[in-house]
């Protein structure tokens, strides 16, 4: 019932009383006895009426929302499955994004010492070449310069596979924004449904739960894809590693 | 050698883009999910294509399936590079004609064994 009804009947009921009550004064100065009782027994019926129908709506009231509530196990279920996963995808996520930080310190780690390397080399053979462009070198000098620039071109080639293969390892390692950044998309669709689940409860409240749109279900099937594998999560029927997917396709005649 | 590189995330499109040139194949494009990628592959020139799995719009699956029944493209070589890694995946992506699987994380090696090995049975 909208309050607007409630204060409607309200008034009504408050307008029966006061007709009531004024035929009840009217036998009293009248001193008509036997339409006293009758009149004095209506409004006790009055109250009586009220009272009942007031406290089988609060029953009715109370009724549903308990049963609405158990209806909602959703939030149960989400609060025993969902959010502990969703834990553990977001300690994948930290573990996952230290990994990368550390393959990218690693690989500039290494590429470091060989640049300052390469920088100390031409350094010396950029002196010694200024020098030998004037005419100012040395015999002596010009010996040392082509020693200087052996062990340069020998270092270049010695160092420069190893700097392509350091900055393909930090290519690589990027490869976390795309994993991280699919579980993270699930996490966030759990925390709308979770956020859908709480303005449901808190509707139950006010409003008949017909009112409320369901929450939207995360679809995970093989078609629209299962995202990265979790450790903890993910059960057996995952593939542990490249080798497993070889041997599955080989195994169908691949 | 023209290949498209289909993957939601341009973070992985540019890693495998690079990986590719490292490879040798400089003509690349890129598209972010099937429903972009597939009318480009329509359109002709390209010779392989790599694609994710995952993807909003139009799936990995979904762009492999359409492919494959094209008739103009239906023998394009297929890479999945993907994150997905439940052996019934892997088995249907291998029913609707794939040519080679990744799992993600992957390494250069990898690309490079599996692009070979699916040019070496086509006879390229």
């Amino acid at each position: 019932m909208t309050l607007e009804a409630r204060e409607d009947s309200e008034e009504q009921f408050k307008q029966d009383l006061l007709v009531s009550a004024r035929e009840l004064v009217k036998c009293i100065e009248e001193g008509d006895e036997n339409s006293l009782s009758s009149r004095l027994e209506e409004l006790v019926k009055y109250r009586d009426t009220e009272l009942y129908s007031e406290l089988g709506k609060l029953t009715r009231e109370l009724h549903d929302s308990l049963n609405n509530f158990q209806l909602d196990s959703k939030v149960a279920s989400m609060a025993e499955q969902d959010i502990p996963d969703a834990k553990a995808r977001l300690q994948h996520v930290i573990q996952m994004t230290e990994d990368a930080a550390n393959k990218t310190m690693n690989a500039v780690e290494a590429v470091m010492p060989v640049s300052e390397k390469l920088q100390q080399l031409s350094k010396k053979i950029n002196k010694k070449w200024k020098r030998f462009r004037s005419s100012e070198l040395s015999v002596e000098e010009f010996r040392e310069m082509s020693r200087d620039l052996d062990d340069f071109l020998a270092f270049t080639e010695e160092n420069s596979k190893s700097i392509h293969s350091h900055f393909t390892e930090i290519m690589l390692a990027q490869d976390f924004q795309d994993l991280t950044g699919q579980i993270i998309k699930r996490v966030i669709e759990l925390v709308q449904e979770v956020e859908d689940s709480l303005v449901r409860l808190i509707k139950l409240g006010g409003r008949p739960v017909s009112d409320i749109s369901k929450p939207t279900k995360i679809t995970d099937s093989d078609e629209r894809g299962h995202g990265p594998q979790v450790p903890e999560i993910d059960n057996g029927d995952r593939v542990g590693s490249q080798d497993d997917v070889d041997d599955l396709l080989s195994s169908l005649g691949f | 050698m023209k290949i498209l590189v289909v993957d939601d995330f341009s973070t992985m499109r540019r890693i495998i883009k690079n990986l590719l040139r490292d490879l040798g194949f400089n003509n690349t494009a890129e598209a972010d999910d099937g429903k972009t990628g597939l009318p480009m592959l329509q359109s002709g020139g390209y010779d392989f294509l790599v694609t994710d799995w995952n993807m909003p719009g139009m799936t990995g699956i979904d762009l492999l399936r359409a492919v494959r029944s094209d008739d103009k493209i239906k023998d394009l070589p297929v890479l999945m590079v993907t994150a997905e890694s439940k052996r019934d995946q892997i088995v249907l992506a291998a029913q609707e004609g794939v040519n080679g699987y990744i799992v993600k994380p992957f390494t250069a090696a990898t690309l490079k064994e599996k692009i070979d090995k699916i040019f070496e049975r086509l006879g390229k």
